[in-house]
């Protein structure tokens, strides 16, 4: 099939950026989203034109490098997908497809669809751990977990931290990464000691680093390729104000 | 949002009965606004009861402009450039997205609800008359388009109540994975019947049952 891509481009941080037009001929149904970007990097390489800049690096779904905003939406239309594992044959011969690097302040464009999350990053530093006393592995099950709150503390862990949810939130707002890490540690019992206070300094940073204040609007677990629900909030809401008493 | 927005939906049932009582005769519609001005006397002065609602009303409504002023400037600041393709909600919030335009709605309404039953200033029949007669005139048939103009600023409050309530157990941490069905029952549910409850009345003096 035959596509008209309108794709950001961007020569680095400093650059206003712009929208430019391409086409790309023969695109397989079964390529994924990032092979139908390669095609045309390959042919933009040997038209000695500048390739353009996209993250990636698993292309299984896993790692959380890949996404940008198609067509409005991010990681596209497709749910619980990330952009690697969306394919081509959820378009049509003949469409026009914008593609937009994650809008936000706290992630700078790099270059063209390449934006920086170190704001992430920084968010995790601030308490996305737990403090344990190092030496030899506990024996396994020394610590009861129920099951309940494994499956749960496992869910909220599959956050590859892609940004999609600041990306689609109309607040900019990075709650549901933060609730999910949030969540992850706190729900297990090794994270207990430090719950309040994780939770407290996880959510300073995040409003440290520009992010938007959540308004409970529910398009951040609408586009999250892992679909962290949206109580992960809540849970992180309530220990921030244990925290905050 | 989520503590201001509690008051003033508490506030709303207590204001959404009171209305009911037009429905039992102008003397329980009046007695009942002469009650909220003498409640606790003598131990208390005239009207003490009521002004302390007034004052609580009055910061809870300018608490709750100010968080969303506020939450709508970091929004501003968080996404200096914009998406060229207009986002489309992928969470099927209808009533989500227009907590900000229609909260400037309601706020509107509010004013001229004020000049119109409180100071009669936009009321036919004015301050000195009993409060029964200024309902009767304010929405009398030919005063229909004042009548529309409620119908589509309580549509907006039940909107925004339908967001709001769930949004605001939400908020303060009280929502869990199992609560989020109830909740948004109890959203709607309660946006429901104030909306219903609070157009009875004028309802019913547009088509002439009260008259």
């Amino acid at each position: 099939m035959n596509l008209t891509l309108k794709i950001w481009r961007q020569n680095g941080p400093e650059d206003r950026g712009r929208m430019v037009t391409y086409q790309v001929e023969d695109v397989s149904p079964d390529m994924s989203f990032l092979e139908m970007l390669d095609v045309l990097n390959e042919r933009l390489t040997l038209a000695g034109e500048e390739p353009v800049a996209f993250d990636h690096d698993c292309r299984e779904g896993i790692c959380g490098m890949c996404g940008m905003v198609i067509n409005g939406v991010a990681h596209g239309e497709q749910r619980a997908t990330t952009t690697c594992q969306l394919h081509m044959r959820h378009f049509k011969d003949g469409d026009t497809v914008t593609i937009e690097p994650w809008r936000a302040a706290p992630f700078p464009v790099i270059k063209d669809l390449v934006v920086d999350r170190s704001s992430f990053d920084r968010i995790i530093q601030a308490g996305g751990f737990i403090s344990v006393p190092t030496g030899a592995a506990p024996d396994a099950h020394s610590v009861p977990v129920p099951k309940d709150a494994a499956d749960a503390a496992f869910d909220a862990a599959t956050c590859i931290g892609c940004g999609a949810c600041v990306a689609a939130c109309p607040n900019g707002s990075a709650s549901l990464f933060t609730a999910a890490k949030v969540t992850h540690l706190g729900l297990l019992p090794q994270g207990q000691p430090e719950r309040a206070s994780r939770a407290k300094a996880m959510v300073e940073q995040m409003d440290a680093e520009g992010f938007g204040g959540c308004t409970n609007t529910g398009e951040c677990t609408a586009v999250c390729p892992k679909g962290i629900p949206l109580d992960a909030i809540a849970r992180m809401n309530a220990d921030y104000l244990k925290a905050s008493k | 949002m989520a503590i201001t927005g509690a008051v003033l939906v508490l506030f709303l049932i207590g204001h959404m009965l009171g209305n009911l009582k037009i429905f039992l005769g102008a003397d329980a519609f009046n007695g009942y606004a002469e009650w909220l001005r003498t409640v606790g006397e003598p131990a208390l002065p005239a009207r003490t009861i009521l002004t302390i609602t007034e004052i609580v009303l009055v910061a809870a409504v300018v608490l709750h402009m100010w968080s969303a002023v506020s939450l709508a400037r970091r929004a501003a600041r968080a996404r200096p450039v914009r998406y060229a393709v207009r986002r489309r909600s992928q969470a099927n919030g209808y009533a989500t997205h227009v907590m900000r335009y229609g909260g400037i709605v309601i706020l509107l309404f509010v004013v001229w609800h004020l000049l119109d039953m409180t100071f009669g200033v936009v009321n036919p029949e004015g301050y000195a008359a009993t409060p029964y007669d200024r309902m009767v005139a304010g929405f009398a048939p030919s005063r229909w388009w004042v009548t529309s103009f409620y119908v589509v600023a309580l549509a907006m409050v039940g909107l925004h109540l339908r967001h709001g309530v769930w949004s605001a157990f939400q908020t303060l941490g009280l929502a869990g994975g199992r609560s989020y069905r109830p909740l948004r029952a109890l959203a709607g549910v309660v946006a429901l019947a104030l909306v219903a409850g609070f157009l009875a009345a004028p309802l019913a003096v547009t088509i002439g049952v009260i008259k």
